[in-house]
Formats: structure tokens, sequence, C-alpha cells
């Protein structure tokens, strides 16, 4: 495997910083999956969509605004109507969905090199990310595998929660530096550990 | 103000971008009709009241939405995908088979 270049490298300091008299409130990481591809299916060609997300991932997407799953290494979620994130550790899903997904269904465009994933765990999690966003990040509102896409200032997101006390976040690359340096701020004041 | 976008939910306004006045008719695009042209770029209700809008959920799922707004009190009465609620395309630019 060719090694990954991280927009986060020159910033990236592992271990732990800020305000740790109460232990660690989150964790911050760079999740670096094999792929990230957008999927987007034609009108009426939805429910046909998800039918062979399944067959590509195994993952059965409920129905519905956002409805997402995660587990084995991968992902998938809603965030706008038709359109959906598949996130894996495999470097060829975008190759799997060409040869997978009828041109009367859809289109797959691979976002690999084009987000950075950025996941937010611990007991602060949803308090940190509250302070960033304009969402309700409590469980009944934003349940486990379920997406959503949102912006801070200028810097659109797409965010899963992938457990209970777990998000990730996906930047453009070219706005990761950026929001890396807002996250770490913002997770100053519970403690953060990077890792 | 908070716009309950019909896929994402209740966002706030930060999240989305004004398209304009919602009552607009745009007249066919081979049209040479003055006044038509005259009436579509310029003239606006501007009601003090319940006025039709169009709204982007540019920080969310992107989609243009057909949105009832009171101008006096920023009350939102209706929130509707604008592609399901706006006019149909006219016969003639179907047969054409140009994009809307
Ligand atoms: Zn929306």
């Amino acid at each position: 495997m060719v090694d990954q270049l991280s927009p986060l490298e020159p910033v990236l300091r592992t271990g732990r910083h800020g305000h740790l008299a109460d232990g660690v409130g989150v964790r911050l990481a760079e999740t670096q999956p094999g792929s990230i591809v957008q999927l987007a299916a034609w009108p009426g060609e939805e429910k046909a969509l998800i039918r062979t997300i399944k067959q590509v991932t195994g993952l059965a997407l409920p129905d519905g605004a956002g409805g997402g799953a995660c587990g084995n290494g991968k992902a998938a979620f809603g965030f706008a109507p038709g359109r959906f994130m598949v996130i894996g550790e495999d470097e060829n899903i975008a190759g799997v969905f060409a040869g997978k997904l009828s041109q009367k269904t859809g289109t797959v465009t691979d976002l690999s090199h084009g987000r950075t994933g950025i996941r937010v765990s611990g007991a602060r999690a949803e308090w940190v990310l509250a302070k960033l966003f304009a969402i309700d990040f409590a469980l009944p509102a934003f349940p486990v595998g379920s997406g959503l896409s949102t912006v801070h200032h200028d810097i659109f997101a797409q965010i899963q929660r992938s457990g209970a006390d777990q998000f990730d976040v996906y930047v453009f690359r070219s706005f990761a530096r950026a929001f890396w340096h807002t996250l770490r701020l913002a997770s100053e004041e519970v403690g953060y550990e990077v890792r | 103000m908070i716009i309950t976008c019909p896929y994402c939910g209740p966002r706030d306004l930060s999240e989305f971008a004004y398209q304009g006045d919602g009552n607009r008719k745009r007249p066919d695009q081979a049209s040479t009709n003055q006044k038509a042209w005259n009436a579509y770029v310029y003239d606006r209700l501007n009601p003090a009241g319940e006025h039709n809008e169009i709204w982007q959920h540019a920080g969310g799922c992107r989609r243009h939405l057909a949105v009832t707004r009171n101008t006096l009190t920023h009350a939102i009465s209706k929130v509707a995908f604008a592609a399901a609620a706006g006019p149909k395309r006219s016969a003639a630019r179907r047969k054409q088979g140009k994009a809307g």
C-alpha cells in the first residue's frame, strides 16, 4: 500500500493536551480510510441505490433522511435526498460501485483524496461538536449510524455518529488543517488526546 | 430564525442562502416580450406579511426550498422542495429538451 499523505501531518501533535484535571474529555484522530465515495441516485432510483449499497458493503441503510449504518470497517449514510457517503478500508470501493451500479440508477464519485475524516470520541464529544455546529448531537436526535450534512462557517462537513460517544467528521481536505485547529481549540477546555 | 428543511430538519439560518422572490415567473427563454422580462427582473410584491421565497440549504443538503415567510415576524408557515413546488416548464421547452 502506498503511504497516505495527511493534510494534518504538519500540525498533528500526538499526546494529551489542554485542561486535563478531570481526565481526557475527547480523543481526536484522523481516520484515514482507504475510500471515501459519494453516490447519487437519479430521481426515483433511491431505493435501487440503497440496495446496491447493501450488495457492495453489506450495510443495510434504514429508510429515511440521514439513515446510515457502520460496521466491519465500512460506513454509509444519507446526507441529502438521493445522496449517500460510503467510507471503507478497501481502497477500491469506487471501482466496485462503478462495476455494480447501473447507469440508470445513479452515479459514483471517488472523494478519497478530496475529503479528510476526523474522529471525535469520548464522553465530551457531543459537547465539543455542539460548540462548532448548530446541530442537536443528543443521541435521540442523532442516533448511532445516522449522518447529516452541515457547515461550520465556510467549512462544509458531513458527520456520522459511529458510536454512542463517537462521531466521524468529513471535511474538504483543503480545509482539514483549519478545521483541526478549530477542533483543538474547542477541545482544550475538556482535555484532549490526539493519536 | 430557523428553517425546517424537509430533509435535514430544523436548521439555523446561517446554513441557508436566500435565492430571491419565489413569485417571479420566468418567461420562456425564446420570448422577446419586454414587459414579461421587465416584470421578471424588476417587479416585486414587497409585502408586509406572508411572502413566497426561494432559499437554498447551502450548508446542508444543498436543495432549493420554497419557503413561505412572514416578513414582519420571520415566522415560517410552509417549506417544501422547490423542485416539487415550483412552476412546471412550458410544453415548448420540454419538447426541445432544454434543461430547466
Ligand atoms: Zn437540507
